[in-house]
């Protein structure tokens, strides 16, 4: 990790890339600042804190946020006055840990590296901007990012909202969409689209705070095409949040509040006023975007955003070089998260041959044998935390009173029992006292479990003759203001830690190995993809296909919005698919049975029609879902009854051929045909930019046609908001309806005819089109019967529900088990792709790593304890545990690679025949013991 | 010139330390590569950092 750096020049070759890079000083020693805070308080500078937004102030010395990564501060050479006068120092002596040091210079390095990932952010918006809604000139009217901080809980405000004008808390307040987006005059044609979702969640958190608050949404589209992203626009709306369809031209101070100025779309010119004003405020191309584009020779749109294609969508114009996240396009964070992931397969394939090579492997001692026949000589280490633990708790005493229990060899108090020289005594007292089992007096296993453990391992011990107890969370912060209360429960704490530690024992770590396969299920783009990836990573790969040929949805299309022609994409596709020698596929096929656990699965799969139809079973380590979706055909608008009635998808098929009048002179296009809570509850996020491809298409063969497109929203995100300003220069004319007035297509007199009210000019409309072009939604392909097959979960929308809709938008709940495509939810191609790039990287970690490692703290039967009653295989909820024969009888046994050690089935079992690793019934009983030895002591002392 | 770093084979530079590039770094990580993340401010997390809700940990396990 190298941080405070900057990027200089790229040369070389894929494979063989030199980096250069200039690391600036920090002015600290990262490895000496234990961040306890010190220098913060003593420095006597002020300045904006950007973290904050500027909403606070810090000093030129500081670290942004607590949980900053890493944990080091550092001095803002631009404000110090040191660095900048000479004079000053004091931070100096006031660091008890000697770190500060401003002899530090900038450092230049040259960086070996294969291959290259951009994944710089994005920019913000110029406040010149937002100049003319009186930002800067009204304290309040803010940015939706400073309104961020000001919610937060931990915050300069702590989540405290009011008026920076005179401290109010405000009543009414307005978010303005499509701030320095969607707006030609900044340069800025496409939309960003994140603000939607950010302003609604912004608005969401506000009404917690204060349900009284009058909050309303400007919009001129409300685009929550993600997954499920409608549902939060609906809760908003149901909750009394206002959304207002219009353009806001301004924002004038109007006494105490602020005035708005917009126009509706029935042409109406209206004010209101609000208390305070949010700007959702759009992305941006990096700052520094030109300047990586020189270094890399990455290529940019017309909007400085990285160039990329289609069917290639991370791979930017230099070999070698990939991108992903917000520099390829304003983007939310699961797809900023799935491209890292396909990236992180992309740079893989490039460098597969020195794959491993890089890697520090760590070696450890070898383990200490310690039976429960040994002498127990426990060590107990108390620590301080800097002054978080010893402000309230006397550490001093508690580590006294550990000192005098039996079999407590040795006791010590440390400043930081987390720093890196607090490892070292660690390591160096275990050796010295022959100590057999640590417990750590200091904050939370949560996060420092797995150091502490480490460090056991490098001193030749078990990481499980280990006891952690919390005396920061558990004492000196919830009991800050009752010191000797704290200290004495934190004696309990360290009393009950140290009688669980004699109970410890060993526990042996288990690996099991992986079969080096992936079954894929879905021979469309997505599953293609996957196997193609996963086939790069050198692993190989069965792709299944029910059809008679793979290339699925592709099939039916002909040109994308971006102007590629599909079917040259989809034979290169099909070609390289078929020509891998690591990929088998199987066509005519279906998945029948799988059994097993992550690394190892078993599948029967059914292939072949007719009589010859056979079965064959696959062993996998993997598996990748790309089932895909279909085109929703609804039982409405004269579809299927009138041959002037279509959809998009035939409309395409239409365009694409060789008749004289594919594109009649009058058409009708009607979005949502069937989504949005229509038949369909959510929204297909393709519809609008099928349309608008679909009406370009028609402009470019017959300029004369007249298009009318009725829509709810018109979601064309991202650089699609191009092609609908192109659209509407051709003349096309979008009028949108509202959900209780939707249009309707009907015959009279055997001519086709729609009817539907007219927003702009107020009035009801009858036409008779030649052509009506329904956007209909995308319904996911069977589901049902593979959610059933692999246990895995569905949404309301019969879409598969991946394990994390933010951090883990790829994984399934079931490990082992990735997702991508249309049966993770609707979306076009190139989404499609980089998911499933993303789903083939996840996929590839267990058949990299060769093993799944199992934690050693899951379940274990006694097999002379268990009855075989099975109430704990009935209530597992991973299948991790089975009935098997042992001689006459039935027992339970754990299935290891599949307990999360939850501890369901140890709590349940009648005759305390199942012991978790770790937490054993000894164990705990013996903690709630010593809790219970306290009243003995006191009643001694009485 | 700058002070050239011994070879290391099989390694990947990640530009930006967002949820992005952490993610691409943890992945690669997993998949058998060095990686060096390259963030220009003093330390990784990105705007992610600065959001309220939706934003449960900030672990990052370089």
């Amino acid at each position: 990790m190298l941080t405070n750096a900057d990027f200089l020049a790229l040369d070389g070759e894929p494979g063989k890339f030199q980096a250069k890079i200039n690391m600036r000083p920090r002015y600290i020693d990262a490895d000496a600042c234990t961040a306890c805070g010190l220098c913060t308080q003593y420095c006597p500078r002020h300045q904006s804190d950007e973290y904050n937004e500027g909403l606070a102030q810090t000093r030129p010395i500081h670290i942004d946020y607590a949980q900053a990564v890493p944990a080091t501060y550092y001095i803002d050479p631009a404000s110090c006055l040191h660095l900048q006068h000479d004079t000053c120092q004091i931070c100096v002596p006031v660091c008890q840990s000697h770190a500060i040091n401003f002899k530090q210079q900038p450092e230049e390095r040259i960086l070996q590296v294969g291959a290259v990932i951009l994944s710089p952010g994005f920019g913000k918006i110029d406040s010149s901007v937002l100049e003319k809604f009186s930002y800067g000139k009204h304290p309040d009217v803010v940015t939706a990012f400073e309104y961020e901080r000001m919610t937060t809980a931990s915050g300069p405000f702590m989540g405290e909202i009011k008026c920076f004008s005179d401290g109010r808390h405000p009543k009414s307040m307005a978010f303005i969409q499509c701030v320095g987006s969607r707006d030609i005059g900044c340069n800025n044609g496409y939309c960003s689209s994140v603000c939607c979702m950010y302003a609604i969640k912004e608005a969401l958190v506000t009404k917690e705070h204060d349900p009284d608050v009058d909050i309303t949404i400007y919009y001129m589209d409300i685009r929550t095409q993600g997954k499920d992203f409608d549902a939060a626009r609906e809760r908003a709306e149901s909750i009394g949040i206002k959304f207002v369809r219009a353009r806001v031209a301004g924002v004038t101070p109007w006494d105490k509040n602020l005035k708005l100025t917009y126009s509706t779309l029935d042409g109406q010119h209206k004010f209101e006023s609000h208390d305070m004003v949010i700007l959702s405020v759009g992305l941006e191309s990096p700052k520094d975007a030109a300047g990586i584009s020189k270094i890399t020779g990455a290529e940019l749109n017309k909007y400085d955003f990285c160039a990329t294609e289609t069917f290639n969508p991370l791979q930017t114009s230099r070999e070698g070089v990939i991108v992903a996240g917000a520099f390829q396009g304003p983007k939310d964070i699961p797809e900023s998260v799935t491209q890292s992931s396909g990236a992180a397969a992309l740079a893989a394939a490039v460098l597969k041959s020195q794959r491993g090579k890089g890697v520090v492997k760590k070696t450890y001692p070898d383990e200490q044998s310690v039976t429960a026949e040994d002498e127990v000589r426990i060590g107990v280490f108390v620590c301080h935390c800097g002054i978080n633990i010893s402000s309230v708790v006397d550490v001093a005493d508690v580590a006294e009173y550990a000192g005098g229990m039996e079999n407590v060899t040795y006791h010590t108090e440390s400043l930081y029992s987390c720093s890196q020289d607090a490892q070292e005594v660690l390591k160096q007292k275990i050796k010295e006292h022959k100590l057999n089992r640590v417990v750590i007096a200091a904050c939370s296993p949560r996060t420092h479990e797995p150091l502490f453990q480490e460090t056991l391992k490098d001193a030749g011990l078990n990481r499980n003759l280990f006891e952690m107890v919390n005396i920061r969370d558990h004492c000196s912060w919830v009991h800050a203001n009752e010191p000797e209360a704290a200290t004495a429960k934190s004696r309990d704490l360290v009393r009950m830690g140290v009688a669980k530690a004699r109970q410890i024992q060993p526990l042996a770590e288990q690996t099991v190995p992986v079969t080096p396969r992936a079954l894929i299920v879905g021979g469309g783009v997505a599953g293609m993809t996957a196997a193609l990836t996963v086939a790069d990573q050198g692993f190989p790969v069965v792709l299944l296909e029910k059809g008679s040929q793979i290339g699925g949805n592709l099939q039916n299309l002909n040109y994308t919005l971006a102007g590629d022609q599909v079917a040259k994409h989809l034979k290169g596709l099909v070609d390289r698919v078929k020509k891998a020698k690591d990929i088998a596929v199987v066509t005519n096929a279906e998945l029948i049975q799988t059994a097993g656990f992550v690394g190892n699965f078993s599948s029967v799969i059914e292939s072949g029609t007719g009589k010859k139809k056979t079965e064959q079973t696959v062993d996998h380590g993997v598996i990748v879902v790309a089932t895909g979706g279909h085109e929703h055909r609804p039982d409405k608008y004269m579809l299927g009854k009138s041959k002037k009635v279509m959809t998009q998808q035939d409309f395409e098929k239409q365009l694409s051929g060789k008749a004289t009048n594919r594109a009649p002179g009058s058409i009708v296009m009607i979005q949502c045909a069937g989504s949005r809570g229509d038949d369909l509850n959510y929204c297909s996020k393709v519809c609008c930019n099928h349309a608008l491809k679909n009406i370009l298409k028609v402009k470019e063969i017959n300029p004369d046609s007249q298009i009318i497109v009725l829509y709810r929203d018109m979601r064309a995100y991202g650089m699609a908001e191009d092609s609908y300003l192109e659209a509407r220069q051709k003349g096309v004319v979008f009028i949108p309806y509202e959900v209780d007035n939707k249009p309707e297509v009907f015959e009279k007199s055997r001519k086709l005819q729609v009817k539907f009210f007219d927003t702009i000019m107020q009035e009801e409309v009858i036409l008779a089109p030649d052509l009506v072009a329904l956007s209909v939604g995308i319904v996911p392909e069977g589901t049902d019967k593979l959610s059933k097959l692999l246990k895995l979960p569905v949404t309301a929308n019969d879409f598969f529900l991946e394990a994390h809709v933010k951090l883990k938008p790829i994984e399934m709940a079931v490990e082992g088990v990735y997702i991508c495509g249309l049966a993770h939810g609707p979306k076009p191609i190139d989404e499609t792709i980089v998911q499933a790039q993303a789903a083939a990287a996840k996929a590839a970690i267990p058949l990299v790593r060769g093993f799944a490692k199992v934690d050693p703290i899951i379940s274990n039967v006694v097999q002379d304890l268990c009855i075989g009653c099975g109430l704990c295989v009935s209530l597992c909820p991973y299948g991790a545990l089975e009935m098997k024969k042992v001689g006459k009888k039935r027992k339970a046994e754990t299935i290891a690679a599949a307990c999360k050690a939850c501890g369901i089935c140890a709590a349940h079992c009648p005759t305390f025949a199942i012991n978790m690793g770790g937490f054993t019934n000894e164990q705990l009983i013996s903690q709630i013991e010593a809790f219970g030895d306290r009243k003995k002591e006191v009643e001694e002392v009485a | 010139m700058g002070k050239a770093m011994n070879h290391r084979e099989g390694s990947v530079m990640v530009l930006g330390g967002g949820i992005a590039g952490i993610q691409a770094a943890l992945d690669l990580t997993e998949l058998g590569y060095y990686v060096y993340l390259v963030e220009k401010s003093p330390a990784v997390g990105g705007v992610m950092a600065q959001l309220d809700k939706t934003f449960p940990t900030n672990d990052c396990s370089l």
